[in-house]
């Protein structure tokens, strides 16, 4: 106990005497979040649009209004000829164009039905979807306001998004960030931190004392641990605070299968510091081997479903993807432990195989 | 020195027929030797010849293929663990933590070898005292000269008075005066009863051994009194008896 004292008492030292380390421990996951929160999202807020409107009446003023009054949209300009709709498009500040035909109010009127046209700019096929389905609402709400009794039969699909109404990026993100952190933390950091021992030759003389190999490891490993814990509680606060995410589950279990996944990172770190003797190496495995697939493949950036399926099997081995899925199910859909309990099962078997796998090459360079 | 002063003293590490094979390759032939409380042992060799995986071997850190060795009064195969305590060992690199102060080192180290609190407070600075080192004494290591981290990380390599001491290569990239000063402090500490297991490659410090062994090809092909081995190989210096054995090396060093 003694010994192990001592032992973590040098490793805080480590930690925070490195600059470099510090600022990566703690400065960035709250400048992830920050960054994912608010300068990379794909939400859509204030998109500019032009307005062609060729009746220019009451209901069509009217309309325009409400366009510009909702978040999603600010009216940048007024378009007088059809030949300006391509023109303001090539300038590259707008994004969608609404085409109000001729005596809006009165076909309205007489014949209930008015066709409204939007075009939108399309080289980002995405947002020109968002952007249409949020023009097409308005709409369908402004023709409500004013001529609910009039409208006769007709079947609307009324379209709810189940768990993130708002369709907030965030919801998807946070867990991503989740999974990166603990990824960098427990990963990067301890297999760096193990790496730099055997560099220095401090390994050698570690393994020479009456130091058990196995406690030498776990004792490299607590802080880092212990760091993923204030990192984790990091992020939940702002996403709660800051973001505006509820944790519709159970916190603890949320933060209890969080240090799950650390320690499945944990006993990644160690795999690989136990593969190579340089730290260069080490972080070379951890950013390329494993932080680009946890980004690429754990259906944080692109859905997995969309994936070819050699790629989808291939996401499968990465255990970012299951700690993903669970960080979606627990927050954002509120379930417990018994609909995710196939995937903990799946990091949990990650963990051991990879600790076997350390323990036997461990055990190997030493005989 | 004679057969009969040998018997009379206490043997601190015995290695019979010590082999290590990895696969066909025999890092470590059959070497038979004993080394004897407050001797200064040279275990010299080029390069590849099998001496790291000896010392490996008696450290505890490996086991062997066949033979046996005691260190300590025990069994390297079976009681490593508490040969590991009554051990001490400094690598090449000297071996402390740059980015801890020497202070922190000293205690570390103390604390990892299970010393009481009080224990540590008492040797922290009879330590700092004996080095001269009471005004660094919260420097960061790493800004200390080269010299200075020798001479504490041998220092701190007995922080626990083992029995013996197991110095690999101790004295590479230091100048000679320092070179000079650290043997005094292997010889203190041999005085003290502390054996001493230096690999080298420094002839003129293979003078300062009380014996040496030199081994070629994983085995042992000389061993004596710096003075016995020149009169046995016929030269005048120990660099030509160490040329006139290594020339016969048939594996290359790495």
């Amino acid at each position: 106990m003694k010994q192990f004292r001592a032992f973590i008492k040098k490793e805080w030292f480590h930690i925070f005497r490195d600059r470099k380390t510090v600022f990566i421990l703690f400065g960035m996951p709250v400048m992830q979040i920050l960054i994912f929160g608010f300068a990379l999202t794909n939400e859509v807020k204030n998109a500019n649009i032009a307005v062609l409107d060729y009746s220019k009446d009451a209901k069509s003023t009217e309309l325009i209004h409400q366009v510009d009054a909702s978040k999603y949209f600010d009216v940048y300009t007024s378009l007088n000829r059809s030949s300006d709709i391509d023109r303001v498009f090539k300038t590259g500040k707008v994004k969608m164009v609404m085409v109000i035909p001729q005596e809006f109010t009165q076909s309205l009127e007489a014949k209930h039905k008015v066709a409204i046209q939007l075009i939108a700019d399309a080289s980002d096929p995405n947002l020109a979807t968002t952007l249409v389905n949020y023009g097409t609402s308005i709409i369908n709400d402004f023709q409500k306001q004013y001529f609910t009794e009039k409208i006769p039969l007709v079947v609307t699909p009324e379209i709810r998004m189940l768990y993130n109404p708002q369709l907030k990026g965030a919801f998807n993100f946070v867990p991503g960030v989740m999974a990166m952190v603990l990824m960098l933390v427990s990963t990067m950091m301890t297999s760096i931190a193990i790496v730099r021992e055997k560099e220095l030759g401090t390994m050698e003389v570690l393994l020479a004392s009456p130091l058990r190999p196995l406690l030498i490891i776990i004792s490299k490993t607590i802080p880092y641990l212990f760091l993923s814990l204030i990192n984790i509680t990091t992020i939940l606060l702002l996403s709660v605070f800051v973001l505006d995410l509820p944790i519709n589950g159970s916190v603890f279990l949320l933060v209890a299968l969080s240090m799950l996944f650390a320690i499945t990172c944990l006993s990644l770190g160690i795999l690989i510091s136990s593969s190579t003797n340089s730290q260069q190496v080490a972080m070379l495995i951890s950013l390329m081997g494993l932080f680009l697939p946890t980004i690429m493949l754990s259906g944080f950036m692109f859905p997995i479903e969309n994936m070819p399926l050699p790629m989808q099997f291939i996401s499968n081995l990465v255990p970012a993807k299951w700690y993903f899925y669970i960080v979606k199910d627990v927050m954002i859909k509120g379930l417990g432990i018994g609909s995710i309990w196939k995937e903990v099962l799946v990091l949990f078997g990650m963990t051991m195989f990879f600790l076997v796998i350390s323990i036997k090459k461990f055990k190997l360079r030493l005989s | 020195m004679s057969k009969l002063a040998n018997n009379e003293r206490e043997v601190v590490i015995s290695a019979t027929e010590l082999t290590k094979q990895f696969g066909d390759f025999i890092a470590t032939n059959a070497i038979t030797f004993e080394v004897y409380k407050g001797e200064i042992f040279g275990f010299l060799g080029a390069n590849g010849a099998g001496k790291t995986t000896a010392m490996k071997m008696l450290c505890g850190l490996s086991t062997p293929t066949r033979g046996s060795a005691t260190v300590a009064g025990f069994d390297v195969s079976t009681e490593s663990e508490k040969i590991k305590r009554n051990i001490g060992y400094m690598s090449q690199k000297f071996s402390l933590y740059e980015d801890l102060t020497v202070t922190e080192n000293i205690r570390f180290y103390a604390g990892i070898y299970g010393l009481s609190i009080p224990a540590i407070k008492e040797k922290t600075a009879a330590l700092l005292q004996q080095l001269n080192m009471e005004s660094q004494k919260n420097v960061l290591v790493k800004a200390l000269p080269l010299g200075w981290k020798q001479k504490l990380a041998f220092s701190i390599a007995i922080i626990h008075d083992p029995a013996v001491v197991f110095l690999d290569e101790p004295t590479g990239g230091v100048d000679p005066i320092t070179r000079r000063e650290f043997w005094e402090m292997i010889y203190a500490a041999a005085n003290r009863g502390t054996t001493a297991f230096v690999t080298t490659h420094y002839m003129d410090e293979a003078e300062y051994c009380n014996r040496i062994s030199i081994m070629v090809d994983g085995k042992i092909e000389a061993l004596g009194t710096p003075a016995d081995l020149k009169t046995e190989f016929n030269s005048e210096t120990m660099d030509d008896v160490f040329l006139k054995l290594a020339r016969n090396a048939k594996r290359i060093g790495d």
